[in-house]
């Protein structure tokens, strides 16, 4: 199909495979070396590009961005950050001012981050960059190019990408095209006349399949054009969110009400993951890894799945059967998670090698009751503990029921070994993995009791 | 002058619009082909049949070929012609190129990679050190064992002995670019390559044999890197070897990127280390003899592993003078991949031995690490310009057996264990003035006050110091060439052997040149590393390039300027040594001209404006199998101070604060340097810290991409950053008395890791004993041992 979207200004015309990326497509097609490939499944950041639509410039990976992901939208690389007359973009500036580079490689994808959180006024440098990796300059030079490029106004050539493409025609339909649905209605109706199609909705997985697995992928429905699907709703005492909303947004969403859950979605993927990643994504692929599922087992979310026109529900944890198995059936779709507006007592714990951008070793995420003393529910879930996202139902069992005390928790923690038997790889040894999750039963009585519990908390 | 500022990096504003061109950004014909590997999928073993028709017949497959197919040499050692191109029928680890793809694009040729149907006959692979010593398999016939004084006497008469091992996981290099070559045949057979390489004469070697074709056949032209470490020296050897083979075979350009995980599956990495001690020592904490045995997987094939072992025997000591020291290396042979160069070279693993018997002689003694440390150290350089005694002169490099040669020195003079005198260290100034500037005795009490008061976070606090030897130590390669042209209208061509990985070797040798000619930086154009401009030369490594590099395109400047000297002076009836070039002009007699005018008018009288350079390293004199001689010029120094946090529940851990004074001698550029300090110590910390490679049983790196191998993000620097450069100058001759600093800097790092090991250890009343990397697991692991 042809792919109309704005490139540094240009409105362009691509006629490409359903999944070739935007990497490939700048690199081979146009010519725009400038973008790089470091490792082309989303965790370098040297191929980072701005792209712009109606909810404003967002960093993301190009190495796992689609084409049809970016029909009608604006595309910026860092070819097109100078001004037409030349001159350097700020950061561009201070970046070259404090000794920002030193092979290259990664600096247009930095410096594009760095453009994309300069036009929205971000400060937060470390979260803003923490999908770049550089091997070179110890990333210092770099913050304090960021940080002295605060404040400079935007150039104005920028503004052309709010208006977007002229002439976008409407996404083409057909049996060789891929299906661009703009409702969820019509997604369904698809789905399920098509049942063996990929959905992609971020593609910050299914983008691996076709740049690691050298998979084929056909036919394919891409489902961020589905207005509908990326709806936060409030309803008073739940929340309920779209499968597509991206992570991005469900961060926004969640930082005044779980902040805890908020700062574990802090450091999931990146910046430029979360621009792309979406809630149901994470859920529906099943992985046991993934960093939702546990927060929102622990919070008693329900699970919103539909099939042409029929709709059911589940809490979610039943969604998860076995390892790769979902209690999901042929067309059927996630459409939405609900979940409730407060949860005071929530904790999430992410232990993984580094802190950002890291796929947790295990995840563990506790919700306990406690009336007069005594805990009187519990919600505990891991990821990375078993072949899925799990309760630990016989920690909960040891809980419940007992006084709220350092010495009970610390007693569930033999349970913790009834519910799992964790695996080892190369995230972290069994051992470790419930070694680690019994030690944050305690941390979990300590956090609500005000002590200080993590490292990241702590200062020289 | 351009020398001493701290001017941006020559490519910095071709950075950070995206114009600076890596080989594969590189325009290329439309016929050009595009190349993969198909790798094996055991670690040992033979393969016994190799199915390629479903490869030949994949789209856009052009050609496959195997080792039968290959025109010449067979092979893409840097050292031993032990590794083959493709498999000729041993298997020797997991991912091993077995047959090449030739395709009309990247993808296709991927996609066809995998369509081979390979037959083999499986062995045990050999994958642990345990396993390599179980078998005997090992480089070199035996260990190598460098030793002063009388180790067994001294260990035995020690009033006290400690004993321990630590084991140190390898490092990916994970340069930004991967491994990327393009191959462009030329009339006649002859065959320009463009290579991500340090080292281009040896591709350009490589290549010639493969291709059974002289060397002047050969042109090999590298830009720039993005990033190296050490994972360029050797390892893109197969990729060039590979474009050449395919474009000889096709006629046509070939193209070859390793996709990420191809990369850091096939290519080598940082050697992992094991290395027992056994230390006699007094009461006070002072060595008074030392055994280290070090253990060293090399992986399949020799590479670089003996000058790496070597160099890690030579760093054994750190900055430590033992009056009895034995070293015994181990190089053993295993089926993973062939591990490599990387930044410092052994000299990191060395120097965590030592750094890490300091630490448990501290613990054991109950004293501050720092007082060990300093009893220890060698013994203080005299006063910079007092004439050094002990610093032999020219000619030095036969004292050695020589007829020249001087008495042994005695056993308490200021020697290493490879009997080489230290006269340079200035280490003891360096740590009072860290000391002071880091506040480290008031901090250090700080975290003991804040450990009283908290259960389960913890601080620690550890200083380290780094001694590092600079040159190479096979003699031969300490040589450089250089190429310089000035045009008539004064602009001028510099050319040299070194490559540009990011360091800014360029920037440094263009500021050097600047300099000679009294002309601003923009005068000088910095151009590609040529093996048709300058030849023969050493891979750009052992932090060698501005030393070697700048003092070849001084000469050549110097030639030139010479010239250009006499002809003006001679038209001038004047002596040349008055001519002057400063400011960009040049004052002859009370004549004032441009540079440019001056190049013009000795053009114009017939004078030579281009000239070469050469240079090689004095001093140095080495016999490695005996231990002894002078393999260093001289030594760069650099201290670190880090302090950290630990979760006791979960092992977490994380960099607060680090201080770091770092000797650069007299800085060619100050910036620059600073960017190679803060830039090493972060590699270094992660190294020892978060960076963990994960084979499993069937040899297989499971940790092949940047989802499972974690080197630092930006968030894991330390939040207080504070780096200084020692004000001093180098004692040896080097270039405007500047220091090498590409690798020093490095080991700084390994203060992280004692920071943690003092975090751990004031969790419990035994010695936590952490190895590395310190993940948050090895990190809970060393608290149950401490006792916690």
């Amino acid at each position: 199909m042809t792919i109309t979207f704005l490139l540094n200004g240009e409105t362009v015309h691509a006629q490409a495979p359903d999944t070739a990326t935007l990497l490939d497509w700048l690199r081979e097609g146009r010519g725009l070396t400038g973008t790089k490939e470091g490792c082309n499944e989303g965790d370098c950041g040297a191929c980072t590009v701005m792209v712009t639509d109606e909810h404003g410039p967002r960093a993301l990976n190009a190495c796992i961005l689609f084409l049809p992901q970016l029909h009608g939208k604006s595309v910026r690389t860092v070819e097109g950050l100078a001004a037409p007359d030349g001159s350097l973009h700020p950061v561009q500036k201070e970046m070259v001012a404090h000794h920002g580079s030193q092979c290259g490689f990664c600096t247009p994808g930095f410096v594009v981050s760095m453009a994309t959180a300069h036009a929205a006024g971000r400060t937060d440098h470390d979260d803003v960059l923490a999908g770049n990796l550089c091997r070179c300059t110890g990333y210092a030079p770099i913050i304090r190019a960021a940080r002295a490029a605060e404040g400079a106004p935007v150039p104005p050539h920028l503004s052309a990408d709010l208006a977007g493409p002229e002439g976008v025609a409407p996404p083409e339909t057909g049996a060789q095209a891929p299906f661009l649905p703009e409702t969820s209605d019509a997604l369904a109706d698809w789905y399920a006349a098509n049942p063996e199609a990929t959905l992609i909705a971020g593609a910050t997985d299914v983008g691996l399949w076709v740049t690691k697995d050298l998979r084929e992928l056909a036919p394919v429905a891409f489902l961020n054009r589905c207005a509908d699907l990326k709806e936060i709703t409030d309803q008073g005492e739940t929340l309920r969110i779209g499968a597509a909303t991206p992570m991005t947004d469900v961060l926004a969403a969640l930082r005044p009400l779980h902040p805890s859950y908020a700062e574990l979605i802090r450091r999931y993927g990146s910046d430029q993951v979360r621009n792309a990643a979406t809630i149901g994504g994470n859920i529906a692929n099943g992985s046991p890894i993934g960093d939702n599922p546990p927060a929102l087992i622990a919070l008693g979310a329900t699970l919103h799945l539909r099939q042409g026109d029929a709709r059911r529900e589940m809490p979610i944890e039943d969604f998860f059967l076995d390892y790769g198995k979902q209690d999901r059936r042929p067309g059927e779709f996630v459409e939405a998670v609900t979940l409730p507006r407060s949860a005071p007592a929530l904790r999430c714990y992410k232990i993984s090698k580094r802190f950002d951008q890291d796929i947790s070793a295990l995840c563990g995420c506790f919700n306990l009751t406690v009336e007069d003393d005594t805990i009187t529910r519990a919600r505990i879930a891991f990821g990375g503990m078993a072949g899925i996202p799990k309760r630990a139902a016989a920690t909960e069992a040891a809980l419940v029921g007992r006084p709220w005390r350092a010495e009970t928790l610390a007693n569930a923690a033999e349970a913790l070994a009834q519910d799992f038997q964790p695996l080892s790889d190369m995230r972290a040894s069994a051992d470790y993995r419930l070694q680690a999750a019994q030690g944050l039963l305690p941390r979990y009585f300590d956090d609500l009791s005000g002590r200080a519990t993590h490292v990241l908390e702590v200062s020289a | 002058m351009s020398v001493h500022k701290p001017t941006p990096h020559d490519a910095a504003a071709l950075h950070v619009t995206g114009q600076a061109r890596y080989v594969d950004d590189i325009p290329v014909p439309a016929n050009t082909v595009h190349l993969a590997f198909g790798l094996s999928t055991i670690a040992h073993g033979r393969v016994t049949a190799m199915d390629l028709a479903a490869v030949r017949g994949a789209p856009g497959v052009i050609a496959v070929l195997t080792a039968d197919d290959l025109p010449g040499d067979n092979d893409v050692s840097p050292s031993l012609h032990d590794e083959p191109l493709l498999c000729d029928g041993a298997v020797h680890y997991h991912g091993q190129p077995l047959f090449l793809v030739v395709a009309d694009s990247h993808m296709a040729a991927r996609k066809a990679a995998r369509l081979g149907a390979i037959s083999y006959d499986e062995e045990v692979p050999v994958l642990t050190i345990a396993d390599a010593l179980e078998r005997n398999w090992r480089f070199e016939k035996g260990p190598r064992v460098y030793a002063k004084g009388d180790v067994d006497a001294a260990l035995a008469q020690a009033p006290h002995r400690l004993s321990g091992r630590i084991e140190m996981g390898g490092q990916e290099h994970f340069y930004l670019e991967g491994q990327a070559a393009l191959a462009l045949p030329q009339e006649g057979g002859d065959m320009v390559v463009q290579s991500s390489t340090q080292h281009p004469t040896e591709i350009q070697h490589k290549v010639a044999d493969a291709l059974a074709v002289p060397m002047h056949a050969v042109r090999v032209e590298t830009r720039r890197m993005g990033g190296g470490f050490g994972g360029k020296e050797s390892q893109g050897n197969a990729l060039a070897v590979a474009c050449a083979v395919a474009a000889a075979a096709t006629g046509r350009p070939a193209r070859m990127r390793y996709d990420r995980d191809d990369d850091m599956t096939i290519t080598g990495k940082r050697h992992d280390f094991r290395i027992d001690y056994d230390v006699g020592h007094d009461d006070d904490g002072r060595i008074l003899a030392v055994d280290f045995t070090q253990y060293t997987r090399c992986g399949w094939a020799q590479d670089l592993s003996l000058p790496v072992a070597d160099r890690a025997m030579l760093h054994a000591d750190n900055a430590y003078l033992l009056a009895h020291a034995r070293i015994t290396s181990h190089r053993l042979r295993t089926n993973t991949a062939s591990a490599t160069a990387f930044r410092g070279f052994g000299g990191p693993q060395g120097m965590v031995g030592i750094e890490r018997v300091m630490d448990h002689l501290a613990h054991t003694l109950n004293l501050d690490p720092v007082t060990v440390r300093r009893r220890n150290y060698y013994r203080a350089a005299p006063p910079a310009g007092a004439t050094p005694t002990a610093t032999p002169g020219p000619g030095a490099a036969q004292r050695f057996g020589g007829a020249h040669a001087p008495a042994r020195p005695a056993e308490d003079s200021n020697t290493t264990p490879y009997h080489m005198e230290v006269t340079d260290f200035i280490l003891h100034e360096m740590t009072d003035s860290l000391l002071a500037r880091a506040d480290y005795a008031a901090r250090k009490a700080a975290v003991a006050d804040w450990n009283a008061h908290h259960a389960r976070l913890k601080k620690g606090i550890a200083f380290s110091p780094v001694k590092f030897g600079i040159s190479f130590t096979l003699t031969h390669l300490n040589q450089a060439g250089a190429l310089v042209h000035v045009y008539q209208d004064g602009s001028v061509h510099m050319n040299h052997g070194g490559t540009e990985m990011g360091q800014g070797l360029f920037q440094k040798v263009a500021q050097v040149a600047a300099s000679r000619f009294g002309l601003p930086l923009d005068a000088v154009k910095i151009t590609a590393t040529d093996t048709g401009k300058v030849p023969n030369t050493s891979a750009t490594a052992a932090s060698s390039g501005s030393d070697l590099n700048g003092m070849a395109v001084k000469a050549a400047c110097d030639t030139i300027r010479d010239r250009m000297a006499a002809c003006l002076a001679e038209l001038h009836q004047v002596p040349p040594e008055t001519v002057r070039f400063a400011d960009g002009e040049v004052q002859v007699a009370a004549e004032v001209l441009t540079f440019a005018q001056a190049a013009k008018i000795t053009y114009e009288n017939r004078v030579s404006l281009s000239a070469t350079g050469f240079y090689k390293t004095p001093e140095v004199a080495w016999d490695r199998l005996a231990g002894k001689g002078r393999p260093f010029f001289y030594f760069a120094y650099g201290a670190a101070i880090t302090e950290v946090v630990i979760d006791t529940l979960t092992g977490e851990n994380r960099i607060l604060r680090t201080d770091i004074l770092h000797d650069a001698g007299a800085s060619l550029n100050p910036a620059l340097d600073m960017g190679q300090i803060e830039g090493g110590y972060v590699q270094g910390a992660g190294w020892l810290t978060t960076e963990e490679l994960w084979w499993d049983d069937r040899g297989r790196l499971r940790t092949h991409a940047p989802s499972t191998y974690k080197i630092p993000a930006c968030s894991d620097r330390p939040d207080i950053f504070n780096v200084a450069l020692w004000e001093g100058e180098n004692r040896a001759e080097t270039i405007y008395r500047s220091k090498a600093v590409g690798e020093p800097p490095f080991m700084l790092g390994i203060s992280a890791h004692l920071a943690l090991s003092d975090a751990c250890a004031a969790c419990g009343p035994r010695y936590p004993d952490l190895q590395a990397p310190a993940t948050a697991e090895e990190v809970l692991r060393a608290l149950r041992r401490a006792g916690a």
